[in-house]
Order: structure tokens, then C-alpha cells, then sequence
């Protein structure tokens, strides 16, 4: 079998006695948005942690490109290109928006660690131009100055995801990119993610937000229980009797 | 538009024009407060290199050090041989200082920051305890233990025996044939903390810097941006460690002899205070604490009760008696006291030192600006 771009094959993870994920296969393709979706507890963010390194599978492996990352610490798995975007906002409170997305661009320039000590931040033009570029895009450059601790919700998320762009990933994990968001603050969300879609970044993206997965993903899987019970386009999810009863119908309910 | 606004000071060739003329200046404008004299001010420039030293590590990455006495004593050690063995030079000297203390900050940082937090700050203090007991009795061949280690007539002193006469007597420590006591001594030190605050600012205002404070505000989030945090810890870590040794072999400078005292942990307690007092990962704040804490120890130290007696002279005579045993406890032997209190002021309402202070009262000032 041909190895895909990103692919996910056996991957099981057992907390205690609780089987979080069982036989999980999942492959990715280059250039789409693969959406996960399913119940809470259905193990979508143990997925993804072990995608990235923050956990480790007990069996199975993890493909980038053909390289196992199982195994390999965060910061290599960062700079093979994967970047992450969390479900808590996970960025530097104490320093400004600038400072933020300064940091992922120098992480892809000059690697897992420079002793650059000597070179003075203000003849970093070009990154400095990439950062406020990307601020401006999302409407944060305004408050570039601004420590990043302050902010509300939903600019954090915003942020964070500029942070992970910067980087240029080869590969996106977005891990509930709009929970907790305002409407407004999501159908921003929404534009901006369609934005980066145009670009061909492929992304996986975790969500609870129906409107949100049928409007970007390519491809859907269903996760339940730990296990896949369903995969296909966005069409075919809708009309699955099975996803229904497991999820959506689950969600009509509340 | 430039992005000068993301530096933390924005002019650095004015910046160190101003600090080096204050810092060159010290013996003038410290006269009116007693404290202009040659011994006190090289202590200033000496600590302030420590704590700035130390303040590339606790300020910029957060990792609280309790052992960084240690490198202080390493340094001095170091030095002090290097008189005896080759020469009463100070330039290889402080060299020599740098570079073992940096080879210690190295084998104890590269194993104490395999943990964080709390269990960091112990680890370096049990390695600091473990080479002051070393210094102290272990090793006492190579420091001398409880006496110290001394110059002496007999030391080989082997480059200064190929180009003079040996003389009667111990030498003095020089740079080049000049004397490393008094003003001298302060002068030379100055120039070196000069250098040693250049390169703090430098480094603050470096990428490596701006990694360093992403570091200390979230950890895991670096991991996840791609960074390998351990080297640039440890390369902050042997920095400092470094800046220590340098302290150290400057003490040795000025008055060429070691103890392991001077690795004990109330020594690496003391450069935690001032840099807290100061502000922890400002650039002047550790340099103020260094400037308050020396002056209450060499000058309030040494107010008796006559002084307090002349002081208080304006006091009714009922009063005069009681107000001088009051504020006797808070000088000579007490002036622990006013430290303990000035320091626990400073904690409570200015938890970022006296820096924050200043910033408050800047903040203040602008607001009444716009009114």
C-alpha cells in the first residue's frame, strides 16, 4: 500500500482499564481538511495527542511522510512541519502579540535552538514584516503591543493560530478551533480557516460545531468510543444512519 | 516602520553612554551619602556584575537558582592560584575565573535542569552545599579550608619570575604594573561591569532573549513551537554561572584571598534578594538591589549609638533616650532588620521591586500629564 501523506494505522491507547483508542486508522491526503468529530470522551484529543508526541500510542505508528513519529519529542515533531493549534489557548501570557508570533517564525528559521544572543531584535525586519502581516490579518495588529495575557478568549485562539501559521506547517491539528467562541468570533474563525484551505495546507481539525466541520471538511471521520465508525465526505456523513444515531442525533437531543 | 518598540530599550549606544558616566561617576555622586570609598565601591561593581549575571538566568527563564555561590567561590579559588602559580597579573586571572566557573555552571546546571520549579532551586542548592563542604574541609589541599587560601612569599609565580626580580615580600595584584587596590581596583572593576551590563543588554534584547522570557511564561508551549528548551536553559545557565566566576575572581582581585564562606548558601541567597528587591528581569533593578543591600550592610552596619545620638539631637531630651534605643535596633549589628523590613515592603506592595516602584510613579506622572 502506497504510504499517504499522513496516516494513522492500529493505533490503540489504553488509560488504566479505559480503552481511550482502539484500532484507529485514519489517512490523511495532502492538500484537504480532514474533520474528526464525535461524542465527548470519544478520545478525538488523545488522537491528536499522540500525533504531535505529548503521548505516546502503545501500539501503532503515526506516518508523516513516510517517518514515524511515534516516539520523537514535540519540538522535532514541530519542526517536520506539523504544527498544532490547542483547545486551552496555549501562549505566552506575559509577552506582547508581536513577541508571540515572532517566536513559532524564529523556531522555523533557525531551528530547535540558536545562541543567536548577540543579534539584536530590531534588525529582524523580516520577521518582524511577516508577524505584523499576519496580525493584520486577523485584526490583532492594533494591539501588537499589547500583552497577550490580557486579551479575550476568543483573540487568544486567534492568536494562537497565527502563531501556528507563521510556521508555514505542512500540516495543521486544530483542536476545537471555535469552542467557547462567540458567534461572531467563530464565523471569523470560519473565513480565516477557509482562507488558509485556499492555500492547500492540509489540516486535521477536531470540532463539536456542526456549521463549522460541514463548511471546511473534505473528508469526515467519526469517532466513537475510541474507535472509527464511519468515514466519508460530508454528504455521505449527513445521510449515515449509523453516525446519526451515534452523534447527530445524539446532538438533537440536547 | 521599525520595530523598535518591541525592545525593551530602544537606544542602546546612548543607554550605555548614560550607564557607563553614572557608574564612573559613582565616586562623586556617592560621596554626600559616605559612601565613596574604594573598598565599598568595588563591592558595588563587583556584586553588580553577580547579580546581573544572575539575572540572565531568574529573569529572563524564571529558574530560581539557589547555588549560584558556588561559581562566586569557584572564581575566587581560581583566581587566587593563578596569582600564586603564574603571575600577579589579573587579566589570566579573571580569565581562568570565567572559565572554570563556567565549567562547573556547566556539569551543574546540565544535571540540575532536569528538573524545574522548586526541585531545580533545590538541586542547585545541594550541589552549592556539597562545594562548600568540599571547599571547606574535603579539598582542603587545593582551597585551605577553614583559614582560607592565601598568597604567600613562597608561591612559584612562575611567568612573573621570567621578567622580574623577585622582591621582597608579597606582590600585589596588577594590570600590567598597575596596582589593583583603591580607585584602581574600583576603576577596573567598573569597566568590566560595564561590559558585563552591555552584554545583559544584548542579550535582552536578542532573539535568544525574547526565547528565553517565552520560556519562562510557557514552558510546554515552546516544545510545541518547535524549540528544544534544554540547551537554551543551560546556555543561560553557564552564562550566568560565568558572570558569577568573573565576580569571584574580581573579589580575588581586590583582596587576593579565598574561604569557602564565600560559596555559602546565605552568599547565594543574598544575590537572590537584590535581584528580588531590584526587579527580577529588568536590567538596572538587580543593580539597585546590589546598591541597597551593600549600603546597609557596609554604612548602617556601622552606625553606633553616638552617631544615632547626633542624629536625634532635635528630639525633646525626654524623648532623645527612648528614640535612640529604638533606632538603635535598626543599625550596627540590626541592620539585618531594616533589610528584612525594607525587603518585605518591597514584596508586598512592589512585588516587582523597586523598578515596578518607578514605573508606578512614571505611569502616575503621564496620567497627570493629561489631565
Amino acid at each position: 500500500m502506497e504510504s499517504s501523506f499522513f496516516q494513522i494505522q492500529g493505533v490503540n491507547k489504553t488509560f488504566g482499564g479505559l480503552k481511550a483508542l482502539n484500532e484507529v486508522n485514519l489517512n490523511v491526503e495532502e492538500g484537504t481538511v480532514h474533520a474528526i468529530i464525535g461524542p465527548n470522551g470519544a478520545g478525538k484529543s488523545t488522537l491528536l495527542n499522540c500525533c504531535i508526541g505529548k503521548l505516546i500510542p502503545d501500539t501503532g505508528t503515526v506516518t508523516f511522510k513516510g517517518e514515524n513519529v511515534v516516539g520523537k519529542t514535540a519540538y522535532q515533531i514541530n519542526q517536520i512541519g506539523i504544527a498544532r493549534v490547542f483547545q486551552t489557548p496555549e501562549i505566552f501570557p506575559e509577552l506582547s502579540l508581536i513577541e508571540n508570533v515572532m517566536i513559532p517564525a524564529f523556531a522555523r528559521r533557525d531551528g530547535n535552538f540558536k545562541l543567536n544572543w548577540f543579534k539584536s531584535l530590531m534588525q529582524e525586519d523580516t520577521i518582524y514584516k511577516e508577524a505584523t502581516d499576519i496580525l493584520e490579518n486577523f485584526g490583532l495588529k492594533d494591539q501588537m503591543m499589547h500583552h497577550a495575557g490580557n486579551m479575550s478568549r476568543g483573540d487568544k485562539r486567534r492568536l494562537e493560530l497565527a502563531m501556528s501559521l507563521i510556521q508555514h506547517p505542512k500540516l495543521l491539528l486544530l483542536d476545537e478551533p471555535t469552542a467557547g467562541m462567540a458567534r461572531h468570533d467563530t464565523n471569523k474563525t470560519i473565513d480565516t480557516l477557509k482562507k488558509i484551505k485556499e492555500s492547500g495546507m492540509t489540516k486535521i481539525i477536531i470540532e463539536h460545531d456542526m456549521h463549522v466541520v460541514f463548511s471546511l471538511a473534505d473528508k469526515i471521520s467519526v469517532l466513537a468510543q475510541g474507535a472509527i465508525i464511519a468515514e466519508g465526505t460530508p454528504d455521505e456523513i449527513k445521510g449515515n444512519p449509523v453516525v446519526q444515531e451515534a452523534y447527530l442525533g445524539g446532538a438533537d437531543d440536547e | 516602520m521599525k520595530n523598535e518598540k518591541i525592545l525593551k530599550s530602544n537606544n542602546i549606544p546612548l543607554y550605555m553612554v548614560i550607564f557607563s558616566v553614572v557608574v564612573l561617576t559613582m565616586p562623586l555622586w556617592l560621596e554626600p551619602i559616605g559612601a565613596a570609598y574604594p573598598d565599598l565601591l568595588q563591592k558595588f561593581a563587583i556584586f553588580g556584575i553577580f547579580a546581573v549575571g544572575f539575572n540572565i538566568l531568574f529573569g529572563l527563564t524564571g529558574y530560581l537558582s539557589f547555588g549560584h555561590a558556588t561559581f562566586l567561590g569557584v572564581g575566587s579559588y581560581t583566581a587566587v592560584w593563578s596569582f600564586k602559580l603564574l603571575t600577579m597579573n589579573v587579566l589570566p586571572a579573571i580569565i581562568f575565573s570565567m572559565v572554570l566557573a563556567g565549567i562547573f555552571a556547566l556539569l551543574i546546571g546540565y544535571i540540575s535542569l532536569r528538573r524545574s520549579g522548586i526541585y531545580f532551586s533545590i538541586l542547585t542548592l545541594a550541589f552549592a552545599q556539597m562545594s562548600y563542604n568540599l571547599a571547606y574541609s574535603v579539598l582542603t589541599p587545593i582551597t585551605n579550608g577553614e583559614t582560607g587560601l592565601q598568597l604567600s612569599k613562597n608561591d612559584p609565580r612562575v611567568v612573573d619570575g621570567l621578567f622580574v626580580e623577585v622582591g621582597q615580600g608579597i606582590p600585589s595584584t596588577n594590570l600590567f604594573g598597575l596596582e589593583m587596590s583603591g580607585y584602581q581596583g574600583f576603576y577596573f572593576c567598573a569597566v568590566l561591569l560595564i561590559i558585563a551590563f552591555y552584554i545583559s543588554l544584548k542579550i535582552f534584547n536578542s532573539p535568544f532573549g525574547l526565547n528565553l522570557r517565552a520560556i519562562k511564561s510557557n514552558q510546554t508551549r515552546m516544545s510545541y513551537t518547535g524549540y528544544n528548551t534544554k540547551p537554551y536553559l543551560l546556555a543561560a545557565f553557564v552564562i550566568s554561572g560565568m558572570f558569577a566566576g568573573l565576580a569571584g575572581g574580581l573579589l580575588a582581585v581586590t583582596d587576593p584571598l579565598a574561604g569557602a564562606e564565600r560559596m555559602q548558601w546565605t552568599a547565594s541567597g543574598e544575590v537572590v534578594l537584590m535581584t528580588i528587591l531590584g526587579g527580577v528581569g529588568t536590567l538596572l533593578g538587580p543593580l539597585l538591589g546590589v546598591g541597597i543591600i551593600k549600603y546597609l550592610e557596609n554604612i548602617f552596619s556601622s552606625i553606633g549609638v553616638k552617631e544615632l545620638g547626633d542624629f536625634f539631637s532635635f528630639v525633646p531630651d525626654s524623648m532623645h533616650a527612648f528614640v535612640v534605643d529604638f533606632s538603635s535596633l535598626f543599625v550596627g549589628e540590626g541592620w539585618h532588620l531594616t533589610l528584612g523590613l525594607l525587603f518585605m515592603i518591597i514584596v508586598i506592595f512592589l512585588p516587582g521591586g523597586i523598578m515596578q516602584g518607578f514605573d508606578k510613579i512614571k505611569n502616575l506622572m503621564s496620567k497627570k500629564d493629561k489631565e
